[in-house]
């Protein structure tokens, strides 16, 4: 039987995602500071009408309440034993708002990054990283989420151990990374390496693309660095909303909902398949955005200067792709080293 | 890169050749290297103060540079630091007993409910290859860690992080604190994080909003150096 997202993608042209999941637990009263998985046992209603409100405003997926419901980064909770169980119920009441919907709404278990390093540098194994993605996915997938979906990943390792989790829970899954580093990812992964690296995998996703990162220029110039390699696979576009401005005590985003609407169409023409916000989106943008999906045409691919024009400059002058491609360090002179291996 | 092309002997280098050698090697994070051109200056007589700005800060500012500009980034960067912390561990015992210059100290954490910490270890580790003392309070940490920390320490620059932005507003409640107890103004205060910038930084009244590790280390020197002017002055 094919997942829910494989159905949807087959049968339409895009899809809407949902928007922010912190900054609307924020103005519901959550404390800075506080996990936000814990709402899904202490504040169950709050977290429905999380859902209820991406639903009503018009998305077609919407992800749960469990970024960060991995052991890693719960045991700053005190609560590292908690990540099956605060999945569970995320995408529990995600099932249940999506049933009572009345039309097809795909639960997307979010996965968020363990917040630690692996790699060479790192203090992070790949055998815990696996397993603690795991344990998250298969609390996700028992309270019924339609597909996994792992999010805000800047380490290719990391991104790498949590498609091999989810091999092991035999999940249909998504993927996306975050590029706020001089348009790559805070480890220097550029868009087309990113391509690379998702085809490359023994379980390749249904989705990948981008998420959060600066601003929605940038998103965008990363999803048309996926785009230029030609891949056939839906590409996610999941852009903030604008830059945060800290107003009267609070955290605000510069993009309005207006804005978020030409973001989306833009996105839908850049490539992307599925189209969201991150941070900052709140309901009134995404009705803007499915209004602007709706209504408008797709149009040409636009150039960087037209995104920039229409949505604001780029944070670098180049993402490190095509023949912006940024050279290594001249070295001194032709003596170097060899590593002792 | 050929095979065939030979070994560098560190030990057969003269001192500006072996410095540079020295850049080359903590820009490819060798740590082994760097530890062996260290003792190799020290046998040639340089005090441990000379090799510390002369080789090991210099290389790092190399480093630093190229993470600014987005040509190293984070793996190579913690890379590097491991190395410059390998020549560091041999050099901080006879920096002690040399009475060798301070630069200045930093108590570091990422602020209450954020556990995040990578960019704040980026910026640890920079400032100590700035030549930085360093005190690290880790990650979630309340008002009273900060109060107690930077009074204990004697700290020249308190440094706050915060990667989401549920926890940014916390900053301004640390600096709020240190206002009410008069002590704001003993202090340079140093905010940084993904969702931060140079407005929210003003706003919460911070002296500076740093974009990122290597501009931490410019702006912390910055504000040192105009430190000791302020105090020379007066």
């Amino acid at each position: 039987m094919t997942d829910a997202l494989t159905r949807a993608l087959a049968s339409r042209d895009w899809i809407l995602a949902d928007g922010a999941t912190g900054t609307n637990l924020f103005n519901m009263g959550l404390q800075s500071g506080d996990a936000p998985e814990f709402w899904n046992r202490d504040e169950p209603e709050k977290i429905r009408t999380l859902y209820r409100n991406a639903v009503e405003a018009g998305s077609d997926l919407f992800l749960t309440n469990s970024f960060g419901a991995n052991a890693s980064r719960l045991k700053l909770h005190d609560a590292a034993d908690k990540a099956y169980e605060f999945s569970k119920l995320a995408a529990e009441l995600g099932r249940e708002v999506a049933d009572a919907s009345g039309r097809e709404i795909i639960v997307a278990g979010s996965v968020g990054p363990t917040g630690e390093i692996m790699g060479a540098a790192g203090t992070l194994t790949h055998e815990s990283a696996v397993a603690m993605f795991e344990e998250t996915g298969r609390g996700l997938l028992d309270g019924g989420a339609d597909v996994l979906w792992v999010e805000t990943i800047s380490a290719p390792e990391e991104y790498k151990a949590a498609a091999e989790a989810f091999a092991n829970l035999n999940a249909p899954w998504c993927g996306t990374m975050s590029f706020d580093t001089a348009g790559r990812t805070m480890m220097g992964l550029t868009s087309e390496a990113m391509v690379k690296m998702v085809e490359d995998l023994p379980n390749p996703p249904i989705g990948f693309g981008a998420n959060c990162g600066v601003g929605a220029s940038d998103l965008l110039r990363t999803v048309l660095g996926f785009a230029a390699t030609g891949t056939e696979r839906p590409i996610i576009a999941k852009g903030n909303a604008g830059i945060p401005k800290y107003v009267d005590g609070h955290i605000h985003y510069d993009g309005t909902p207006e804005l978020m609407g030409e973001y989306a169409v833009m996105a839908r023409a850049c490539g992307a398949k599925i189209i969201g916000g991150c941070c900052g989106t709140m309901p009134d943008h995404l009705r803007a955005m499915r209004a602007a999906l709706e209504t408008r045409e797709p149009g040409p691919r636009p150039t960087l200067e037209e995104i920039a024009a229409t949505l604001g400059g780029f944070s670098s002058d180049s993402d490190g792709t095509g023949d912006d491609a940024t050279e290594g360090r001249a070295r001194r002179g032709s003596r170097r080293r060899s590593k002792a291996d | 890169m050929s095979d065939q092309e030979d070994d560098i002997i560190l030990s057969e280098l003269d001192d500006e050749e072996l410095v540079q050698q020295m850049f080359d090697d903590l820009y490819d994070g060798l740590k082994e290297e760097i530890e062996e051109g260290v003792n190799i200056l020290l046998e040639r007589g340089w005090s441990p103060y000379k090799i510390l700005t002369e080789a090991l800060v210099g290389g790092m500012t190399i480093v630093g540079k190229d993470f600014r500009d987005g040509i190293l980034f984070v793996p190579e960067v913690l890379l590097a630091a491991n190395a410059m912390k390998g020549g560091m561990a041999i050099l901080k015992p006879l920096l002690v007993e040399t009475g060798a210059p301070r630069q200045g100290k930093m108590v570091i954490g990422t602020v209450k409910g954020d556990i995040h910490d990578i960019g704040k270890n980026l910026v640890s580790m920079m400032m100590e290859g700035a030549g930085f003392e360093v005190v690290d309070l880790g990650i979630n940490n309340p008002v009273e860690n900060y109060l107690e920390a930077i009074e204990r320490e004697q700290a020249d620059i308190l440094g706050m992080s915060a990667l989401l932005t549920t926890t940014m507003p916390y900053m301004k409640v640390v600096i709020d604190a240190m206002v009410e107890k008069g002590i704001r103004d003993d202090y340079i205060v140093l905010v940084g994080g993904a969702p931060l910038n140079e407005e929210f930084g003003k706003a919460i009244g911070a002296d500076a909003y740093c974009r990122d590790a290597a501009v931490a280390v410019e702006t912390a020197k910055d504000y040192i150096s105009r430190k000791h002017n302020q105090m020379s002055a007066g």
